[in-house]
């Protein structure tokens, strides 16, 4: 821990925000090593919250039929398959049915279905995806079966393979570039240090859809309010836990301090490095980064992009500067030209 | 040079969200630049006095600004909220500082194109006369937020985590101001005799002339998000726009001093050329959000490199 860790006092963000004795900042840390992919988070944060149907579609993103983060998937579990050496030592897999992983061969199909979907595929998490042209042909990718990868193979064909599942969420950053750009103050930081969506202020404008730089908010359609976790605002303030933590059965959720939960996600990571197994990483963690850290950390077993997640995000505010003196330059400019042309009409006309 | 075409992704999809702005918000950015580009135009011709430039370009501006806030209010999701616009005055938001740039242009423009609307008849009674005082003043004051009202929306577009257009931040409002000054100078000469409209042919042409070199640095300057810039309909829409701004630029000085017909093509392909940039620059955008390529690639490199330079140090 940094000095300059040491001094910021747990509800520094809070205060920072005009809160004169607020309760510590809270958040999540999501410990994927042990997400089993239940999606339980995903059905309790749907139904504490009423966060309607985002549209029953097969993507075939192995078991993960929500696809993002959206209006209306505000927990999204991610699951990647991995055709990955294991080393010399014993893996552990012997008379499992392992592999092949359907994914290169899932990838392919799906890639070209969200290349033509309106939005790229970023629509998912808030309507479904269009059917494909082409009367929505009937494609077999393999999944999702009640059938193991590899199960009806010999043990020829096994190679060695790996599932990373992820529940990913709003990372409610230190510097949330939506919560910069809204113009009608709708979303605001709360006492917990969590940042919120008033739903009887905001307009629909969308400019925080396309100011978070991971993809988290969007405007639900036929709503048009912009809609993303609240980290169970309700509850917290009745001193309880956010729904998806709650219902989490492996703890791979954790909701506390953040303060506290920075503390645990250090001591799981170097658990983690000590067991051999120095590809987990932490994401969010760092109060340096382009964000100034996340309130919802994560601990991951690949690199961010592999989960969909950018791998070193920059919140668009730290350019304001930036822009804003380049716009001033050039509405100089624009004032100068115009001032030119007719000033040199009046000097021309007294020649 | 191509980039990787293996940069890791989660099944193609893309990490960020498309903008939900659809072609009316591109439409706005044509239509606000030419409100302020045609502002100008005209509070410098009622300065000069000449009189057809100045009606045609308050009426200009007017229905340009009218345009402007149709098309805004249009793409919220919830329109009947627009003036939630007005609760709070936030710096830290591009839009909430045009929505306050905005008020502070409007009812100057409005004033002036009220009295230009004003019949002949009328114009002598003194509430006539009161509104020509009110407005002359609060029509400058129009031409004084118009510089801010033709660039703020390059602020709009560069403060967002879009990769076509955040990494564009440092050219994009010279693009957007040189457009805007091209547009408006091109609608004068489109609608007022070439005699009087010598200062919208110089308005323009600096405008036409600075869009082309702004737009040609922000390309050199560019990356990996070249490409959603020179593919599909962007790249299209860029190509034909530059192609219309130099034409219209050469009209403008060859040709528009002439001729009457001369003036209106070359105002036309202007018109046009800045039109088809703001919708070539809005589409770049929005394409760069759909490919997980623009976003990741960018990052993973600034990481690489900053692995490198610890290494070094270290």
């Amino acid at each position: 821990m940094t000095s300059r860790e040491l001094a910021a006092p747990p509800d520094a963000l809070a205060r920072a925000n005009g809160y004169e004795a607020p309760p510590p900042r809270v958040g999540f840390f999501t410990d994927t090593s042990v997400c089993i992919g239940c999606k339980a988070c995903e059905v309790a944060c749907k139904e504490w919250n009423h966060v309607p149907d985002d549209g029953l579609d097969l993507l075939g993103m192995s078991f993960d039929n929500t696809g993002m983060l959206g209006a209306n998937s505000w927990r999204h579990v991610a699951f990647v398959e991995q055709q990955r050496p294991l080393g010399n030592q014993d893996p552990g897999l012997t008379g499992l049915p392992t592999g092949p992983s359907g994914l290169d061969h899932t990838s392919e199909v799906v890639e070209a279905r969200l290349r033509t979907a309106p939005r790229g595929g970023s629509e998912l998490g808030t309507t479904p995806l269009p059917t494909a042209p082409g009367g929505g042909a009937v494609q077999d990718l393999g999944m999702p079966t009640f059938s193991r990868p590899g199960e009806g193979s010999g043990p020829e064909s096994r190679t060695d393979f790996r599932w990373l599942m992820e529940s990913d969420v709003c990372k409610h950053c230190t510097e949330a570039g939506c919560l910069d750009v809204c113009p009608t103050g709708a979303l605001f930081r709360t006492e917990f240090g969590t940042v919120v969506v008033q739903q009887d202020i905001c307009n629909g404008c969308g400019y925080c859809v396309s100011a978070c730089p991971y993809g988290v908010i969007d405007r639900r359609p036929g709503d048009g309010r912009a809609q993303k976790c609240t980290l169970c605002y309700d509850r917290l303030h009745d001193g309880g836990q956010p729904a998806c933590a709650k219902a989490c059965p492996t703890e791979s959720i954790q909701f506390g301090e953040l303060d506290e939960l920075r503390e645990r996600a250090d001591r799981r990571l170097a658990e983690l490095h000590g067991q051999g197994v120095p590809e987990a990483q932490l994401y969010g963690r760092d109060p340096d980064d382009g964000v100034g850290g996340h309130g919802a950390l994560f601990l991951l077993l690949d690199q961010p992009e592999v989960y969909g997640l950018p791998p070193a995000p920059v919140v668009p505010t730290r350019f304001a500067p930036q822009i804003w003196r380049r716009v001033g330059a050039a509405a100089a400019a624009f004032a100068l030209a115009a001032v030119g042309a007719f000033g040199s009409v009046v000097i021309g006309d007294r020649r | 040079m191509g980039p990787p075409a293996d940069a890791a992704s989660y099944y193609g999809r893309p990490v960020l969200k498309a903008p939900v702005w659809e072609w009316g918000t591109a439409a706005y950015l044509f239509t606000g630049g030419l409100a302020a580009g045609t502002a100008v135009v005209a509070a410098g011709a009622d300065l000069v006095g000449a009189d057809r430039l100045r009606r045609a370009c308050w009426l200009g501006s007017f229905g340009a600004l009218l345009t402007s806030v149709g098309l805004l209010i249009d793409d919220l999701g919830r329109p009947e909220r627009f003036h939630h616009m007005l609760r709070v005055a936030k710096p830290t938001s591009p839009m909430s500082m045009g929505t306050w740039l905005l008020t502070a242009f409007g009812p100057g423009v409005g004033a002036a194109a009220l009295w230009e609307l004003l019949p002949v008849r009328w114009r002598s009674s003194w509430p006539a006369r009161l509104l020509r005082r009110l407005s002359r003043v609060v029509g400058l004051t129009s031409a004084v937020t118009a510089p801010g009202v033709a660039t703020y929306t390059a602020a709009l577009l560069a403060q967002t985590a879009v990769p076509g257009w955040n990494e564009v931040r440092g050219e994009l409002p010279f693009v957007f101001a040189g457009s805007a000054a091209a547009s408006g100078g091109g609608f004068g000469m489109l609608a007022a005799p070439p005699a009087e409209a010598r200062p919208a042919r110089v308005f323009a042409a600096v405008g036409a002339a600075g869009e082309l070199v702004a737009s040609r640095v922000m390309e050199q300057r560019m990356g990996l998000i070249r490409e959603v810039y020179h593919q599909g309909a962007a790249g299209r829409r860029r190509r034909a726009a530059e192609l219309l701004t130099l034409a219209g630029l050469a009209g403008t000085v060859l040709a528009a001093g002439r001729s009457r017909a001369g003036a209106a093509a070359s105002g036309i392909a202007l018109l046009t050329g800045s039109a088809l940039q703001r919708f070539g620059i809005f589409e770049a955008g929005v394409a760069s959000t759909k490919d997980p390529r623009y976003t990741v690639v960018p990052q993973r490199e600034r990481l690489d490199a900053a692995a490198r330079g610890a290494g070094l140090s270290g």
